[in-house]
């Protein structure tokens, strides 16, 4: 038995595949033709860049927006003027050949990276050396290591897989794999991990210890590796393994059902989305609707704003692709931590306080007129609904209102179709707009509950300070109060309400949220099976017969507690 | 060419976000921009350079430009600082 470190879980059984990476040669030799030796540089960035930026598309499309950053970020280490300057000037001082140019000078960044012990540094080091080998491979003609077409079903033992090696992994032919480097926070692994291949890392001196065409049972949770293993071994796995799929095929039955209650209650499980190609997700994972498409992703990334023509295709790409089901779709939500360089915004030293949301739509008009304009236009083509976002006060709400009219009227003006009867909504995530939810119910179709704002705000923590992070705590009784609240104001009004936070996809939180008669919960779209699930064993009316003494507990640890316990007792 | 001396007061420092920060603004002059923190002057339009520097929370630091945009430069990158990268 061998012991890692489990970077993502699953059990598998396979054959090892040994992967030893075509070695780049790394001979100094030297030059006698400086600009030639420049000129090869020169082209092998171009095509690394140009294969980087393959690989950002591709992850951008199988894997996901946030996982594509991570080539984004290598593209730009191959335009960073310290280091590609550092390899020229290495070529023209030292006359040696561009392949060992590069392999010194990343060699010194990546040694500053290492000796800084923080993880993020650690990660900037393996960055580079993902870049610069593929660099060294570029000048060198080789590739980096391929499987055969008759090698399929392995599990690739190697001393290292970069991010990009993980981001083309061919998931019909490696069920997993095993390397001596990395860690579970490093880029390989949140690939790993949502390419949903079992993986195990931080095993030393692992060329030695694993073989090629060994028998492995690879136990991605627990992070061990067994080698060539007995009967009862193999016996021993099955057993954990046929656990852990059941639960996996448990929740994949609940793929076409309703999300009912144990005692008939039904609501509505949606699912988030940042860009229109994680739709995809949502159906596969059969939400009964997007609750929340965060469309501050279409303005992020690029150099100038996205143009109404373009804003709309992207809706109503998205809206006819759900078939009729509903889609909320919230309006820009920039400013705070989300940063967008054309749009110039002056650094905050409260940011979260600061220009934001419908307070930046609402004094640039023009930006915020044209989403309006295209969410309106894509309302033709499916249920699309509008949420504003960090509504403090009605005049707020009807200023934005008075501008969404404006908008309808132009587009009649113009002959364009669109949904006159287009639900509204807005977002309640500032205390204010909780607390006067009654108001504000009378003046929109639904709320959405935002808990990762709202709990911040409500309990004034600043969730990136780590002193104080213990007191952002989403069972806190007064954030807990404050959101029944609402669900009453709005049923009171009689309009429905969702939550789209964190918080939704709690399975502690749920059977609270049941009990206060939440009508829609919108959580990442790979949760929407597991909660339905958690939803089908549970009974609204035993938990709402519990739900005063919840209310009148101080502390939120003995809530969490006590939602913990009643978890356990009704659901295994 | 104009300098500027400066403290660091963010929590992080010139690390991630912060030096992500910075070198998109220092990019969009025309000036050579470096920064200088004890005996290490690096190109303040690179982000490796610059996180190099390890320039954590009340590391002294100058940042000198040289160019049509010095003064400009100077007084942004330095607001930028005082702003605390908006932390």
């Amino acid at each position: 038995m061998v012991r890692g470190i489990g970077i993502s879980p699953g059990i598998i059984f396979g054959k090892a595949k040994t992967m030893i990476k075509n070695q780049v040669n790394l001979e100094k030799k030297n030059i006698e033709d400086r600009n030639e030796e420049i000129d090869r540089l020169v082209h092998a960035i171009a095509s690394s860049k140009q294969q980087i930026n393959e690989i950002a598309i591709k992850t951008r499309a199988t894997i996901g927006e946030s996982e594509a950053k991570i080539f984004e970020a290598h593209e730009l280490i191959l335009e960073d003027a310290t280091l590609i300057d550092g390899i020229k000037d290495k070529i023209n001082e030292e006359m040696v050949n561009a392949e060992y140019a590069v392999s010194v000078v990343a060699k010194q960044f990546m040694d500053i990276f290492d000796s800084m012990d923080d993880a993020y540094m650690k990660e900037k080091s393996a960055d580079i050396k993902d870049v610069s080998d593929r660099i060294i491979r570029n000048l060198l003609g080789i590739e980096a290591w391929h499987l055969a077409d008759n090698e399929d079903k392995v599990i690739i033992v190697a001393e290292d897989l970069t991010p990009s090696d993980t981001a083309l992994l061919d998931k019909n032919k490696v069920l997993g794999f095993v390397t001596a480097v990395g860690g579970k926070t490093s880029h390989t692994a949140i690939l790993a991990r949502i390419l949903e291949i079992p993986a195990i890392s931080g095993i030393q001196g692992i060329m030695e210890k694993l073989h090629d065409g060994d028998d492995l049972i690879l136990d991605g949770q627990e992070g061990i590796v067994i080698v060539n293993p007995s009967p009862d071994d193999i016996h021993d796995y099955q057993e954990k393994k046929k656990v852990y799929d059941n639960q996996l095929l448990l929740y994949k039955k609940y793929l076409n059902k309703p999300s009912i209650t144990k005692d008939g209650k039904e609501v509505e499980i949606f699912a988030n989305i940042g860009l229109p190609d994680d739709t995809d997700k949502v159906i596969a994972n059969g939400a009964e609707g997007i609750g929340l498409f965060r469309t501050e992703f279409l303005f992020m990334n690029r150099k100038n704003l996205p143009t109404e023509q373009e804003q709309y295709e992207a809706y109503k790409d998205v809206a006819t692709r759900l078939k009729g089901k509903p889609v909320v779709i919230r309006t820009l939500d920039i400013g705070g931590d989300k940063e967008v360089d054309y749009l110039h915004l002056q650094a905050e030293l409260n940011p979260f306080l600061g220009y934001r949301a419908i307070r930046l739509c609402l004094d640039r008009k023009e930006i915020f007129m044209t989403q309006l304009r295209a969410l309106l236009r894509a309302s033709a083509y499916g249920n699309i609904k509008i949420m504003f976002p960090m509504i403090s006060s009605v005049h707020e709400l009807r200023e934005a209102k008075q501008m969404l009219q404006e908008a309808k009227k132009a587009l009649e003006n113009e002959g364009i179709l669109y949904n006159d009867t287009i639900e509204l909504g807005m977002m309640i995530e500032v205390p204010s707009a909780a607390m006067m939810s009654d108001l504000l119910a009378k003046e929109v179709d639904f709320f959405s509950i935002g808990t990762n704002d709202l709990i911040q705000y409500m309990v004034a923590v600043d969730r990136g300070n780590e002193k104080i992070a213990h007191l952002y705590h989403e069972f806190n009784p007064g954030v807990l109060r404050m959101i029944k609240m609402v669900i009453d104001n709005a049923h009171e009004a009689n309009i429905w309400v969702g939550m789209c936070g964190e918080a939704a996809a709690n399975p502690y939180m749920l059977p609270l949220l049941l009990a206060m008669g939440l009508d829609e919960f919108s959580v990442c779209p790979s949760a929407v099976l597991e909660l339905r699930y958690i939803m089908s064993k549970l009974s609204v009316d035993d938990i709402k017969s519990k739900l005063d003494t919840i209310l009148m507990m101080a502390e939120e640890h003995a809530i969490e507690k006590y939602m913990e316990e009643y978890y356990d007792k009704h659901i295994n | 060419m104009t300098s500027i001396s400066t403290k660091l007061l963010n929590e992080s420092g010139l690390h991630a976000r912060p030096a992500h920060l910075f070198v998109t603004t220092a990019q969009k002059y025309q000036s050579t921009i470096h920064v200088i923190k004890d005996d290490k002057k690096v190109d303040g339009k690179s982000i490796l350079a610059i996180l190099t520097l390890g320039a954590s929370k009340n590391a002294d630091i100058v940042i000198e430009a040289q160019g049509d945009d010095e003064k400009e430069a100077v007084t942004e990158l330095g607001a930028l600082i005082e702003s605390n990268f908006g932390e």
